[in-house]
């Protein structure tokens, strides 16, 4: 094909940074890397690679993530966010009765960006996933031992622009240039597909913490191309915990006569003895909801036959979007030849018996279904790093995109389940003699009036020559890139001079806001960074300079010239002196040294240890 | 480095044409994507990601506007420069005028709850599936026909073609509605 002849590799560097796959979830979040060519979960300070999405922020300090801030849920609730995905890219007035149930202070100005009230200082949700993410980057780069710069993101698939902006901005604010968003559904699918490699059609059924996707794949000879997605971002395991912990409550207030609902302590402790009765029901025919509170018991038995009733209705929710997913891929149930369970929630014996029943098929638990879509995210990353050649992700756009036209209707532009990147360009004129503004109002959505849609920006066309009205002739492309996020650019037609566009998004943060954010973060983990380099390089040098005191007491160390001698004291001095210091690349350069100076004694050594052997010596 | 392919055509390196080879032109689509997608770009300069993402964006624009033969055709038109008529303000065709007055009677009634309009509605409704499948045979052979001889008068019955097949279309959706 002569269409594109790029020169490309030449310039690449000897060892580009390695690029970690991110799997940014509701509950836990993971980092995953590509081992050679397999991807495997990085573990945390605690051993365990799930990193709760816990955020605490205390009234003085640096915000806590994970684990520990698990713990602050039930001594400091109304300073410890949790579930903060449910939150990015969107406005207070966006969370209707959800607001109700969120244990802390919003403050004013929340309707574009919700900003929370914690610790004293506002946080908004990018903020919170930013934290989480600088977590993940630490453990990653304790682990493999190099700094981590690049990562790729998970999202839901049915997540919309401002969703995705606002995920691409938690990684900016956490030092990590996301080099793409990559849809968790298909992650998931490219997690599998590394073992068996096949063609065939498969529905991944991605039920997480707070969010439900479902996405059909076609898979021919590495190619995983997306046939259509759909979803609720609005739908998951939280949603089952807040309708047992109702129930609780409800039963609770008749049996103490205590309402404890504006309790956030007791909210946040029985929030966790019904999600414990949640987990053992996936294993257990029934179990029991344990809460001891001021002094009082509570106990309810619940057998799974119950529990099962309750969140048939939440388990239901999911089947619609499954149908439309089908309908709109063009495929009855049965042409579905694999099934894959993606997500903590699809270990309830309910859901499995649902998608069984609908698609007719066994699906596949092999891989844990709570890492799997960190490990997809890895191999995402190895193919956009180049390590893996031989597979290739097609997805689509999870929603219609569209423009507001006269009377409040929308004309769609691109139309949902298009392959991404995918564009549109449509022309524009002016209305009035010397208009110099054109407003272009950009939504999404599948319904037809404009008030329906979600609107995503409004772009202002600016400084259009002023000529008679209907006369201007402005081309808009809208672009839709790889990571599912809206690119507009525009042109005059008359002049063929780039038009300016200036972007007033919706809901989200401007660049500037971001930019300021990152700053501050980003210092503190690159500081952290250091800190953690002079450590690991002081236990280094502490082993090595060990090993050659130990060395020094060999009979090789006396047959050694007077010289080299005196060149490894020198580099032992040295290294010594600037063990102290806090430039972790000086003591690494004396580690070297030292290294270098002592090969000498090391060779001998190595000589009289072979001669000892060829004596029949015993060896020490 | 080479400039954007300026139509759909030219993205796959083909001469104009309305019938296609969708097989052939699947295989090519893969093979297309596996080599410019941005994916394959993520560590290569600006102005080669640009390209990338330029260029993969008009692919599948291009496969997604051939893979369908009416999509396609208007495609077609609106290179030659003969832009279809919005049927939703054109008059039905004349050959269906009394059809589409049954369909309208027969939906009327069904609204006001006569069960026996559903049967005539069904009726109606095969009647246009039928129509719509000979127009497509149709469309086919003009395909052939304006690709082994160019001429204008050709591409003019397409296009009443294509503009009555949209006017079915709609029937055919307000049929089905009114059925489910």
């Amino acid at each position: 094909m002569s269409v594109l002849q790029i020169d490309f590799g030449d310039d690449s560097p000897v060892s580009p940074p390695r690029v970690v796959g991110i799997d940014l979830g509701t509950t836990n979040s993971l980092v995953a890397y590509l081992d050679l060519t397999a991807p495997k979960v990085i573990p945390g300070t605690d051993g365990s690679p799930l990193v709760p999405s816990v955020v605490h922020f205390p009234a003085v300090g640096e915000p806590v993530v994970g684990v520990s801030a698990q713990e602050a849920l039930l001594t400091d609730p109304s300073n410890t966010v949790y579930s903060a995905k449910r939150l990015m890219g969107r406005g207070a007035a966006d969370l209707g009765g959800e607001l109700s149930l969120l244990p802390f202070a919003l403050s004013e100005g929340s309707e574009s960006v919700i900003r929370l009230l914690v610790g004293g200082r506002e946080v908004t949700p990018p903020e919170v996933g930013g934290y989480v993410l600088r977590q993940l980057k630490q453990n990653a780069e304790d682990f493999l031992g190099e700094p981590v710069t690049q990562a790729v993101i998970t999202v839901p698939a049915y997540f919309n622009d401002a969703q995705r902006q606002a995920t691409k901005d938690a990684g900016r604010i956490a030092g990590l240039e996301v080099l793409r968003l990559v849809n968790e559904p298909t992650a998931a699918a490219l997690a599998y597909g590394l073992d068996k490699r096949q063609n065939g059609t498969i529905a991944v059924y991605d039920f997480g913490g707070g969010t439900f996707d479902i996405s059909i794949l076609k898979l021919q000879e590495g190619l995983f191309e997306v046939l259509a997605t759909n979803g609720d971002t609005h739908l998951g395991g939280d949603d089952i915990d807040n309708l047992l912990l109702r129930v609780a409550l409800e039963d609770i207030a008749s049996e103490w006569d205590r309402d404890l609902r504006s309790d956030n302590e007791a909210i946040q402790l029985l929030r966790r003895a019904v999600i414990n009765a949640k987990h053992e029901l996936s294993t257990s025919p029934a179990a029991t909801i344990a809460f001891d509170y001021g002094g009082r018991e509570y106990r309810r038995h619940l057998p799974r036959e119950i529990f099962d009733k309750l969140i048939t209705p939440i388990i239901d929710r999911t089947l619609a979007p499954c149908r439309a997913c089908l309908a709109d891929a063009g495929l009855s149930p049965e042409q579905i030849d694999e099934v894959v369970l993606v997500g903590g929630s699809t270990r309830i014996p309910l859901v499995r018996q649902a998608v069984r029943a609908l698609f007719k098929a066994e699906p596949h638990t092999e891989l844990n279904p709570d890492e799997v879509v960190a490990l997809g995210a890895a191999v995402q990353a190895g193919i956009l790093s180049g390590e893996v050649e031989d597979q290739l992700l097609l997805d689509v756009t999870p929603l219609s995109l569209g423009i507001e036209t006269m009377g409040g209707v929308v004309s769609k532009l691109i139309l949902r389940n298009s392959t991404i990147p995918a564009s549109a360009t449509e022309q524009f004129t002016t209305a009035v003699d010397g208009q110099r503004n054109v407003l272009i109002h950009v939504l999404q959505g599948e319904r037809e009036l404009a008030k329906d849609c979600r609107s995503l920006a409004r772009f202002d066309l600016k400084d259009i020559d002023p000529v008679m009205a209907g006369m201007a002739r402005i081309e808009v492309r809208f672009l839709i890139d790889a990571n599912g996020i809206l690119n507009v650019s525009a042109k005059d037609l008359r002049t063929g001079k780039e038009q300016t566009v200036e972007i007033k998004p919706s809901y989200g943060l401007t660049d500037e806001q971001v930019e300021a954010m990152i700053l501050e973060s980003f210092d503190k983990a690159e500081e952290d960074f250091k800190e953690r380099q002079v450590r690991e390089a002081r236990v280094e040098a502490d082993r090595i300079l060990g090993a050659v005191e130990k060395a020094k007491q060999n009979d090789a160390w006396f047959e050694l010239p007077a010289d080299e001698q005196a060149a490894v004291d020198v580099a032992i001095n040295e290294l010594l002196l600037s063990y102290h210091g806090d430039d972790y690349v000086l003591i690494q350069h004396k580690m070297e040294a030292l290294d270098h100076a002592s090969r000498g004694l090391a060779e001998t050594m190595m000589n009289s240890a072979v001669r000892g052997a060829l004596k029949g010596k015993k060896i020490e | 480095m080479n400039q954007i392919p300026s139509d759909y055509f030219a993205v796959f390196g083909i001469a104009p044409a309305l019938a296609l080879d969708l097989s052939e032109l699947q295989r090519q689509f893969y093979a297309l994507s596996k080599q410019y997608h941005p994916d394959r770009f993520a560590r290569a300069s600006a102005a080669e990601q640009q390209y990338s993402l330029d260029f993969t964006s008009l692919l599948n624009d291009a496969w997604r506007v051939f893979r369908d033969p009416v999509v396609r055709a208007e495609y077609f038109l609106k290179l030659q420069a003969m832009e279809p008529g919005d049927s939703r303000t054109n008059p039905p065709p004349p050959e269906l005028l009394e059809e589409v007055f049954e369909l309208n009677m027969a939906l009327e009634e069904l609204r006001s709850g006569d069960i026996h309009a559903r049967d005539q509605i069904l009726e109606a409704l095969n009647r246009f599936l039928a129509l719509r499948d000979r127009l497509d045979q149709d469309r086919d052979q003009l395909f052939e026909r304006y690709d082994a001889e160019p001429a204008l008068a050709t591409l003019q019955t397409l296009r009443d073609l294509l503009n009555r097949r949209r006017y079915i279309e709609n029937l055919v959706r307000d049929a089905q509605q009114a059925l489910t």
